[in-house]
């Protein structure tokens, strides 16, 4: 199971109509989310691989610090 | 039976006085359709008119699959770009026409209820529906039971989430929809959400056939559509045409200016074309090598008297207003974007720096809404920097165009109402 999960990779999405720009995603994944000039996230859309076990770690971390929970982590498979 | 080369087909009728039903049924006798309704739907390749040219086969296979006991089937005539008066002039013209092939597709998927959705805005279309739909009631006759709708005017609410929003909801915001294609939903049931010209095309094939329907148009893109020309024009026209007409002779049937400056194709959310290109047929496929699009069939006309900067700035400012502000980029990037093409527009000090900005802030906002509002900006803004590129460079350097300083518009931009006027509900 848990060498399965480490295939594929993962984005980071955000709901941009929860998002009212706390601005706490960047502090905990600062590698995976930036703000711009309003402190709003830009994530970058092309997926990190699962096996980056610090990136993931972070993108939990600032799934859970998000005041909004406007954020998710969005599996995406090696396929497509 | 109109001849399958006969034009018009969808626009019978005159607009203002439209068809009765009894006229109607006289004009377009059914049961004249070699196949299946969803075969030759499928054999028709229709694509949506509302501005995105989705294939409407595919929406319905899509809804045909769902497994539900109520389904709806939404008209879209909410009409939010200011230089569109297609769905207006469809309705009415014929609005059974419309209501016809609404009712085809809701038998390809098994719908109860059918919506139609017209902006209030618009009081002389909502009568003109309510009329037709009280003709057909008096009909007795069984099928989907209609409804007419009367969301508030806004851009936005023309979008399908919104108006799917706005149904369900009472609000026209758009919905975030992390997956495409999604469903919409009212309540729990699936929604086929089509625009009402495309509709009216289905209320054809339906009678005809796609090898009739097809006689006109293209082989990629065939079947007519509506165009609104708006802008430098002696009479602003809503025109029937087959798909692949040169744009010049479309812009002729409104006694256009014969050598424009530029045009904006496919609406605010559209992009400019410039003047040289005119000779281009008027299909997705052609338009496609200038980065344009048919879009929801507008054109608005700009004489080489205007400037394109200030009109730019002008519809972006209108744009930004729009905003349904639910998004961050979009409710605070828009007006930024605004801001930098006034400072340039004016050709102020700070012009220069306003265009680097502009051009970076626009890269940013791309792809970060829940709809597609701000995209489109971004794109009609990118495709003004590309075609006005010599008057921007004026601009830029302090020196405003010979246009700038003429007070006349050709882009008809509603007034600006204040944020907290703007009526959602």
């Amino acid at each position: 199971m848990g060498m399965r999960r480490r295939s594929g990779g993962f984005v980071l999405a955000v709901n941009p109509i929860q998002c009212d720009g706390f601005g706490h995603c960047a502090e905990l994944a600062p590698d995976l989310v930036h703000l711009d000039e309003w402190g709003y996230p830009i994530i970058d859309k092309t997926p990190v691989a699962l096996s980056n076990l610090s990136a993931l770690e972070s993108a939990r971390l600032a799934v859970r610090g998000c005041p909004r929970q406007a954020l998710r982590i969005e599996r995406v498979s090696e396929a497509s | 039976m109109i001849g399958a080369n006969e034009l018009p087909r969808l626009l019978y009728g005159d607009a203002g006085r439209p068809l009765t039903l009894a006229q109607h049924e006289q004009m377009f006798p059914t049961g004249q359709r070699p196949g299946g309704l969803f075969e030759e739907l499928e054999a028709s390749g229709l694509t949506g008119r509302g501005g995105a040219a989705f294939p409407t086969w595919r929406k319905v296979k899509l809804l045909r699959e769902q497994r539900h006991h109520h389904k709806f089937v939404i008209v879209n005539a909410m009409e939010g770009e200011p230089g569109a008066h297609k769905d207006q002039s469809l309705l009415s013209a014929n609005p059974h026409l419309v209501l016809d092939g609404a009712e085809y597709l809701a038998s390809m998927i098994g719908a109860k209820n059918i919506a139609v959705a017209v902006a209030r805005d618009n009081p002389s279309v909502v009568n003109h529906v309510t009329r037709a739909l009280h003709e057909r009631e008096r009909r007795h006759h069984r099928g989907p039971k209609f409804e007419l709708h009367t969301p508030p005017w806004r851009y936005v609410a023309g979008e399908e989430s919104a108006l799917v929003h706005w149904l369900d909801d009472n609000e026209s915001l758009p919905q975030y929809r992390p997956q495409r294609p999604s469903i919409l939903r009212i309540g729990h049931s699936p929604v086929l959400l089509d625009n009402a010209e495309t509709c009216a095309n289905v209320g054809l094939i339906g009678r005809y056939g796609a090898a009739w329907w097809r006689a006109l148009g293209t082989e990629q893109s065939p079947g007519t559509t509506l165009v609104s020309v708006t802008g430098a024009v002696a009479r602003p026209t809503v025109t029937e045409v087959p798909l692949g007409t040169p744009v010049r002779e479309i812009l002729a049937v409104a006694g256009a200016d014969a050598n424009p400056q530029a045009v904006i194709m496919g609406g605010y959310g559209g992009s400019w074309l410039d003047g040289r290109h005119l000779d281009v047929p008027y299909a997705n496929e052609s338009l496609a090598a200038h980065g344009v699009s048919v879009g929801a069939g507008i054109i608005v006309v700009l004489s080489h008297s205007g400037c394109g900067v200030s009109e730019t700035h002008r519809v972006v400012r209108w744009m930004a207003n729009e905003s349904a502000r639910q998004c961050g980029p979009c409710a605070f990037g828009l007006p930024a974007l605004a801001d930098d093409l006034g400072h340039l527009a004016h050709a102020t000090r700070d012009a220069a720096a306003a265009f680097q900005r502009l051009i970076e802030r626009a890269n940013v906002i791309e792809g970060r809404g829940a709809c597609r509002h701000p995209d489109g900006v971004v794109r009609f803004v990118r495709s003004a920097l590309s075609v006005f590129a010599g008057d921007f460079d004026l601009h830029r350097h302090g020196q405003a165009c010979a246009g700038a300083a003429s007070r006349r518009h050709f882009a008809t931009v509603p007034t600006l109402e204040r944020e907290d006027e703007l009526i959602w509900e």
